[in-house]
């Protein structure tokens, strides 16, 4: 019954939020006039224009998952083993790249001499998602007990023996789960596609997109069940190779796996891997930054002070200090949602059998179209409950986006927990659930705040199905930088480029507080 | 907080009355007393909050803004909500997609009081359904400055551009993606016309500007922004696809010249309407917001705040609008109807034309 | 007063437990001894509540506990690797028995304080158990069983992972500790000195049922099993003439003029003595002889051996 319970939660949230919106505007689009037309789903299927855009959308979200785990799996080494200063505000940066609008690294990049390519593509899916694979991987890989490789190495095997058989086993729950969600968003990819691929390269996201927004709705839904299935065949897959882990891994304090840095090998790795991931990932960053300082006749504050007066006199204005709070307030309610939703979902798909079905529901959000979705919310939330133009729909669609973060995050935790510790805290004399406050929930505490932090970082940039959202006038600072571009004007590109250099700072101030939050409430560990 | 304290009834029941108390919330916020109308507009809709509140200080009519992507996504989302409306004024269909809105029938015809005062070339819906405020001009910019550094003249029609001395010249956006795309398309297809039998017409063209290197991208901003060499920091090409109100954009500091100019033969004409939506529950409210949207106060401030121009011909243009801006005097132009009827169709055949 | 009757636990098709009789009364220290495998673990996980009972009946003072949740039993259990939570510091750990029984926060800080000092830990409050040594960390888990006064204290290999030294140091406080308490005390080992130095009575368990109970003198003096002989270390032969029979080490002497003659095959050096192994000539056999005082036979050297009829038991058929 208590599992029950658990699953309650999710399964009302999304089936209200998400499952219902997403199979009402399906429905619109092909029961048009009360009876089933399948021919779009037909016209789909046999559209030989479109299997190549479905092998292009494959390709390119498989490989940019590839490339994105290649960099960032050493990053999460350095940063999960390596101690050093400044590692807490690596790992904040790391997640800056996950808030900025698409039109602005995609100017940074364009700015770096990438033009519009496949290559531009995958390097910005890989600038995207590093962070996710480096917290989600990392998180986990900080708290494995490092003499299991130590006793490999005594065993025999050779550096590369030890981390293919005993860390990658180790770690692959983890891996898995962040390279599905990678997977998820770069094969629903959208403004990466349109700004950096060119004119025509086409996903099967613009796709729908270009269908949905011409209103045609039977096609827009035809595609959409041809990427629901997509995602739900990858989603299986990845669970599958997943398997199920009923082992509890001893898991270390993360103060003890790290070790100082020592030598020169060490050293090497340090400044060989952060360099990398500097060049990648901080380069476009310093461009906006310096952008957002250059007026053109020096460097200063012009921009930002512009933020305050350009067109101070309009309805269209806001305040930045406003812009900022709209984003936090908004932020905050999506963790907050993502946090109370995705936490007793994490519990469910932890400990019971057919958790892994309630794992890839929860990630379905990520593989469907952010246009259907906000359709969706449009006709399936009618009067008399009438939420369409309701500002909670904003961080309702950042808490969909969020929440397989969270559960993803923390499912291999809470795995992991050993059943000893519960047993202890029994014979002490604590009932089922004080055991679950006072045992579980302090331990799954620290997977479920990285998941929050990605919540927030979420919300903070913006995510997909809210930008097809009728909204009344709350504007967040992602908003404020659209705005700002829609613009001709040197004065408004400085100041867009002002507003996501706030953006940035917001963020790493977010994640710093975040991870101080994390480490006060469980000490060392 | 504890999941696990509670019995899966008491779950369920908090489930519910959090949904119930949210929607709740929502409707109350929603309908504000005593009359709030609703105005759901795109992304650039803009006025001074002077003007604004002069609406509300004559009516005692309170407008909150909805915004809803641009223009396009406007009109989806009022055709698809058009069974339970989620404004009562719609501000920012053009006239390359009022059929489609017309022919969905979610506005309520209503004939403004300053309608006499609007040219009879914009008056585009007999039936007053939707009722014209501002037009504005998709045009080729240059950047006159480049032009003369690099001695060249500067192209003056749409032919030009396909020219051997415009190579690589021009960059525009995919009509698929953009609200400056699909007006500079329809250019090209008032200009050429369809094809005929022995060839010629608006692919014909376009198979032409894209022997000349013309260069597609995805959005005005990346247009403006990374390739306008007066837009851009490291622009490449002088030419792009814009507004004629874009010039006052490059103006130099001291004030006196701009940068950009307008190839005034290049010019596709868009009107902008708005229109009581059906179904709406504050009707006369909503009417008011139209007659004020044609009142002289809220049609001088167009210009300034959204870079158009006002509908009415007796307004006054700001100063820089007056200096810089060139109005083309003979745009290009095409039915509504006929838009709506082949757009996806040209659509699909200027990306087989350009991009495959 | 615990008694337990006739309890079996099954694991998949196994009987880990099977019909098993045990008691221990007010104040008395049980040692459960025997290899790893026989099932001590599992009678403990089994009184605490924590495995399910397949058959038989545990009473606390006559009443039936079954269908008593752990949490509700009462019961202090020390478990093998301690299992302190690592999210806690000391303090938190042992304090957190006191917090489940509802006890003031005052009252909590204080106790937890005084069992801390009682197993020798004062200072070490706000300390992390990662920081800790093993001998810290085991006293910390038995600061932690004892701090909410069990009526019965369980300790799983207490003393398992530690150095020699240490556990001799420990198994002598223990032994203080369990009678300045004066709790009942059921304490699971495979360590013989171990089980003979702490307990009253020691159970001696064979695949999930006891072969022998007594006091630690009896078990020790007369096996009852030739299993329990074995496990003690003593010889079992036939070589005597007086059927099966068990041997103590120490009751074979090296002489000239003994009964049995056989090889040295193996020699090894226990401080005190060294210890032998006699292949006898003639049976597929060997004999391990203590030898305290003399010097021993090197390896290769036939020998004799007399054997001293009070440290001769024999065994049932």
């Amino acid at each position: 019954m208590r599992r029950l319970a658990l699953w309650a939660i999710p399964v009302a949230f999304l089936g209200f939020f998400f499952v219902y919106p997403v199979v009402t505007i399906i429905g619109r689009g092909l029961w048009p006039g009360g009876h089933l037309d399948l021919s779009p789903v037909a016209d789909v299927v046999t559209n030989p224009s479109l299997r190549s855009v479905l092998w292009f959308t494959v390709w390119q979200a498989a490989v940019s998952t590839v490339l994105t785990l290649l960099v960032a799996l050493p990053t999460a080494f350095v940063l999960a083993r390596l101690r050093f200063r400044g590692r807490s505000l690596v790992r904040a940066l790391m997640t800056v790249p996950f808030v900025l609008p698409t039109v602005v690294v995609a100017s940074s990049f364009r700015a770096l001499g990438f033009d519009t390519s496949i290559v531009a593509i995958l390097l910005a899916h890989v600038f995207f998602n590093v962070a996710v694979v480096v917290r989600t991987v990392g998180g986990l890989w900080s708290h494995l007990d490092p003499r299991q490789e130590d006793a490999a190495r005594v065993l025999g095997a050779n550096r590369l023996r030890v981390f293919t058989s005993i860390t990658i086993p180790a770690l692959r729950p983890a891996i898995l789960a962040a390279a599905s969600i990678v997977y998820l968003f770069c094969f629903t990819s959208f403004g990466v596609i349109l700004i950096l691929g060119g004119s025509g390269r086409a996903t099967l996201e613009t796709e729908i997109f270009r269908q949905a927004t011409q209103l045609n709705l039977p096609t827009a839904a035809a595609l959409s069940i041809a990427q629901l299935l997509a995602t739900v065949a990858m989603l299986v897959v990845a669970g599958r190779l997943q398997g199920r882990r009923d082992v509890a891994m001893d898991l270390q304090p993360a103060i003890e796996t790290a070790r100082p840095i020592r030598g020169r090998g060490d050293r090497a790795l340090l400044i060989g891997v952060l360099g990398s991931a500097a060049v990648l990932l901080g380069t476009p960053i310093a461009v906006l930054i310096v952008r957002s300082f250059d007026t053109g006749t020096g460097f200063g504050f012009g921009f930002y002070r512009a933020l305050s007066s350009l067109r101070a006199d309009s309805v269209l204005f806001v305040p930045p200090v406003e812009a900022i709070g709209n984003s936090l307030l908004y932020a905050t309610a999506a963790t907050v949602l993502a946090l109370l939703v995705g936490g007793p979902a994490a519990f469910a798909v932890a400990r019971s059998r057919r958790g892994g079905t309630l794992d890839v529901v929860l990630a379905l959000p990520l593989g469907v179209s952010a246009v259907m979705v906000g359709f969706g919310f449009l006709i399936a939330f009618d009067p008399p409950v009438d939420l369409r133009s309701s500002w909670v729909l904003v961080p309702i669609a950042h808490a969909l986006v969020g929440i397989p973060f969270v559960v993803r995050i923390a499912v291999p935790v809470i795995r992991s927990i050993d059943p000893r510790l519960r047993e202890a805290a029994a014979v002490l004399g604590a009932s089922p659930r004080t055991i679950w406050r006072e045992v579980d929930l302090p331990v799954a505490a620290r997977g479920l705040m990285v998941g929050a932090g990605f919540a927030f970082a979420i919300s903070l940039g913006e995510f997909g199905a809210t930008a097809f959202i009728a909204r009344p006038d709350r504007p967040t600072l992602p908003v404020v930088v659209f705005r700002l571009l829609g613009q001709p004007g040197a004065q408004n590109f400085g100041a867009a480029m002002a507003a996501s250099t706030i953006l940035v700072v917001l963020t790493v101030a977010a994640m710093l507080g975040i991870e101080r939050l994390r480490a006060s409430e469980l000490g060392a560990f | 907080m504890s999941f696990r304290r509670m019995s899966p009834r008491r779950v369920l029941t908090f489930v519910v009355v959090v949904c119930l108390t949210v929607g709740a919330l929502a409707t109350v916020v929603g309908a504000r007393e005593p009359v709030t109308i609703t105005l759901i507009t795109h992304d650039s809709f803009n006025v001074s909050k002077s003007v604004l509140r002069a609406f509300t200080r004559s009516t005692g009519i309170k407008v909150r803004v909805l915004r809803a992507g641009d223009a396009g996504q406007v009109l989806n989302q009022a055709i698809l909500t058009k069974d339970h409306p989620l404004a009562d004024v719609l501000y920012g269909v053009d006239n390359t997609y009022l059929s489609r809105g017309l022919n969905n029938a979610i506005f309520e015809p209503y004939k403004a009081k300053a309608l006499d005062t609007v040219p009879a070339e914009y008056l585009l819906d007999a039936r007053h359904r939707a009722t014209p405020i501002d037009r504005s001009y998709v045009c080729v910019n240059d950047d006159k400055r480049w032009f003369a550094d690099h001695n060249l003249a500067r192209p003056t029609s749409l032919g030009d551009l396909t020219l051997p001395e415009y190579r690589g010249l021009l960059v525009v956006e995919n009509p698929a993606t953009s609200s400056t795309g699909l007006p500079f398309l329809l250019a090209t297809i008032a200009e050429f016309g369809e094809a005929e039998a022995g060839g010629g017409g608006w692919r014909d063209y376009w198979s032409r500007l894209r022997a000349n290197d013309v260069l597609v991208v995805d959005g005005w901003e990346q247009a403006w922004y990374e390739h306008f060499t007066a837009g851009a920091e490291n622009g490449d090409r002088p030419l792009v696809v814009s507004y004629a109100s874009s010039p006052p954009a490059t103006v130099n500091k001291a004030g006196t010249n701009a940068r950009a100019g307008t190839l005034l033969k290049s010019c596709f004409e868009q009107v902008e309407f708005a229109g009581v939506l059906r179904g709406t529950e504050h009707p006369s409210a909503a009417r008011d917001l139209i007659d004020f949207m044609l009142s002289k106060r809220f049609q001088e401030d167009v210009p300034g705040q959204m870079y158009v121009f006002p509908v009415r011909d007796d307004v006054e243009l700001p100063a820089e609008f007056a200096r810089f801006v060139e109005v083309p005097s003979d745009p290009l132009a095409l039915a509504s109807d006929l838009i709506d009827e082949n757009r996806d169709r040209w659509i699909r055949e200027w990306t087989e034309t350009v991009l495959r | 007063m615990l008694e337990v009757r006739g309890l079996s636990v099954r694991y998949d098709d196994s009987l880990a437990v099977d019909g098993l009789d045990l008691s221990v009364a007010d104040r008395e220290v049980v040692c459960v001894l025997g290899p790893s495998g026989s099932g001590k673990t599992t009678l403990l996980r089994a009184i605490a509540g924590l495995e399910p009972i397949a058959a038989g009946v545990v009473l606390r003072d006559g009443a039936d506990l079954a269908g008593v949740p752990p949490h509700r039993r009462g019961l202090g259990f020390m478990f093998q690797e301690h299992a302190l939570f690592p999210h806690r510091d000391v303090i938190g750990n042992v304090a957190f028995g006191l917090r489940m029984h509802r006890l003031p926060r005052d009252q909590v800080a204080a106790r937890a304080r005084e069992v801390l000092a009682l197993v020798g830990l004062d200072g070490f409050e706000r300390r992390s158990v990662r920081e800790l040594s093993g001998g810290e960390r085991q006293r910390v888990a038995l600061a932690r069983a004892l701090a909410p006064e069990p009526s019965l204290l369980m300790l799983d290999e207490p003393l398992g992972a530690l150095d020699r030294a240490l556990r001799d140091d420990l198994a002598r406080e223990l032994r203080h500790l369990f009678e300045r308490l004066g709790i009942a005390v059921l304490l699971v080992t495979h360590d013989h000195d171990e089980a003979f130095a702490l307990g009253d009575r020691v159970a001696v368990v064979h695949d999930g049922h006891i072969e022998q109970i007594g006091t630690p003198v009896d078990v020790w003096r007369q096996p009852a099993t030739e299993f329990v002989a074995r496990f003690l270390g003593w010889n079992v032969t036939d070589a005597l003439g007086a059927g099966r029979t068990a041997v103590r080490p120490d009751a074979l002497r090296v002489t000239a003029h003994g009964q049995l003659a056989g090889r040295v095959v193996e020699r090894t050096f226990h401080r005190d003595h060294f210890l032998i192994r006699v292949a006898l000539s003639g049976r597929d056999e060997t004999l391990d002889v203590a030898i305290h005082d003399t010097e021993p036979p090197t390896i290769g050297e036939t020998v004799r051996l007399a054997v001293d009829p009070e440290g001769l038991v024999p065994l049932p058929r």
